[in-house]
C-alpha cells in the first residue's frame, strides 16, 4: 500500500487554484510582485511588475530563476506568476520587435536602481529610437562628465533593459561596448532600430 | 510559492475530500502569502503550509458541525473525484486522527515530531495513528477495489 497511485500533480486543478489566488491576492493588495516571461527575437525575457510598475526585464543569460529568487530577497517574497499584470508591456514590446513601436509607455518602478545609476537610468529614455549616445555623453547628461566608467556600469546594471534603452549606449569609438543581454543582443537591437 | 501548490492541494483533498480541498487550498496559500515575510529564513516551509491548511480544515470542520442538516458528501466540482477516487474514499473512512497523521506524514513527507506539533499530541501518537492508519487502509482499500 503507498500512494503512487496519486498523481503528484493535478494541473487543471492547480491551474484554476492559481488564477483565483491571483485574483484574490491582487484584491487583499497582497501581490508584491507579478511575473511572466515573453518569448522575443533576442530570447526569452522575464518581466515583473509591482504594484507601482515594471520592477525588471531579465535576459535569458543572466538566469530567470536565479534573478526570481534575487528579487523574492530585494523586492518581497510575495511572489507569483501572473501574467494579467504584465500584459502591456509584453504587448509593447511586440510591437517594439515587429519594428512597429519606437518608444514604450508603461509605468516603471526604479527601486533597484540608486544613487548615479538611478539618474543614468532616468536619463536613458531621452535618446530617441534609432539614435546612439557614447557613455562620455550620457555621463554629461547625468550630470558627472567624469563618471564614463560608473555609466558603463550603470547601463550594465539597468533593471529593466530593453524597455529603457540602455542599449543605445556605444563606446566613443563607434564599437557596441558590452550589454546585460550580451553583445549579440544589443546588435540585434540596434540593427532593428536601424532599420 | 509555486513549487508547493501540489503537495498542499493532495493533503487538502486527503483531509478534506474534494468538495472543501479548493476553498482550503485558496485560503491557506492567501494566508501565506500574508504572513510569508515574516517566516524565518530557515523555516520548514512544508510543515508550516501544513500548519496553515490544517488549521484551514479546522474551521470547515466546525462549519459542518454547525449545519443543521447533514449533507451527503458528493464532488461537485473539479475532476477531482475521478482523481483515483477508491483511495480518497478509502482516506475519508479512516478515524480523524489517523486521516491527518497519513495524510501529513505520507503525502505532506513530515516528520512525526511535526505532525505532533500540529495536530497536538505526542510524537510515538502521531506515529502509532499513522500506522494503524495506513493497515486500516489497506483494508478500506483492498475492500473498495475488490467491492
Amino acid at each position: 500500500m503507498n500512494f503512487d497511485a496519486l498523481p503528484l500533480e493535478d494541473p487543471a486543478a492547480q491551474a484554476r487554484l492559481h488564477a483565483r489566488l491571483v485574483a484574490d491576492a491582487e484584491r487583499e493588495g497582497l501581490l508584491d510582485l507579478a511575473y511572466r516571461t515573453v518569448d522575443t527575437p533576442v530570447g526569452s525575457l522575464l518581466l515583473a511588475a509591482t504594484p507601482v510598475g515594471l520592477v525588471r526585464v531579465v535576459y535569458e543569460n543572466v538566469g530567470h530563476d536565479a534573478e526570481l529568487t534575487r528579487l523574492t530577497e530585494t523586492v518581497s517574497p510575495r511572489v507569483l506568476h501572473a501574467p494579467a499584470r504584465l500584459d502591456t508591456v509584453a504587448w509593447q514590446l511586440d510591437e517594439y520587435f515587429a519594428g512597429r513601436r519606437t518608444a514604450f509607455d508603461v509605468p516603471l518602478d526604479l527601486r533597484l536602481a540608486r544613487g548615479f545609476r538611478l539618474a543614468v537610468v532616468e536619463h536613458l529614455p531621452a535618446i530617441q529610437y534609432g539614435r546612439t549616445e557614447t557613455y562620455a555623453q550620457v555621463a554629461a547628461a547625468a550630470g558627472s562628465p567624469k563618471a564614463v566608467r560608473a555609466v558603463g556600469t550603470a547601463c550594465a546594471t539597468n533593471p529593466v533593459p530593453v524597455v529603457v534603452p540602455c542599449h543605445r549606449v556605444v563606446r566613443s569609438d563607434g564599437s557596441f561596448g558590452g550589454y546585460a543581454g550580451g553583445r549579440d543582443a544589443k546588435r540585434t537591437l540596434l540593427t532593428l532600430e536601424a532599420a | 510559492m509555486d513549487r508547493y501548490g501540489a503537495m498542499v492541494l493532495r493533503v487538502c483533498r486527503a483531509v478534506l475530500g474534494p468538495t472543501d480541498a479548493e476553498d482550503a487550498w485558496s485560503e491557506t496559500f492567501l494566508a501565506a502569502l500574508k504572513a510569508y515575510p515574516g517566516l524565518p529564513e530557515d523555516a520548514n516551509v512544508e510543515a508550516w503550509l501544513v500548519t496553515i491548511a490544517h488549521r484551514k480544515a479546522l474551521d470547515v470542520w466546525r462549519a459542518d458541525r454547525r449545519r443543521p442538516v447533514a449533507v451527503a458528501e458528493v464532488p461537485d466540482r473539479g475532476r477531482a473525484d475521478e482523481w483515483h477516487g477508491d483511495l480518497w474514499a478509502a482516506l475519508a473512512r479512516l478515524p480523524h486522527k489517523q486521516r491527518l497523521a497519513v495524510a501529513y506524514h505520507h503525502l505532506a513527507g513530515l516528520p512525526y515530531a511535526e505532525i505532533a506539533a500540529i495536530t497536538g499530541g505526542t510524537t510515538d501518537a502521531a506515529r502509532r495513528a499513522a500506522a494503524d492508519g495506513m493497515k486500516r487502509l489497506r483494508t478500506l482499500y483492498t475492500e473498495e477495489e475488490t467491492a
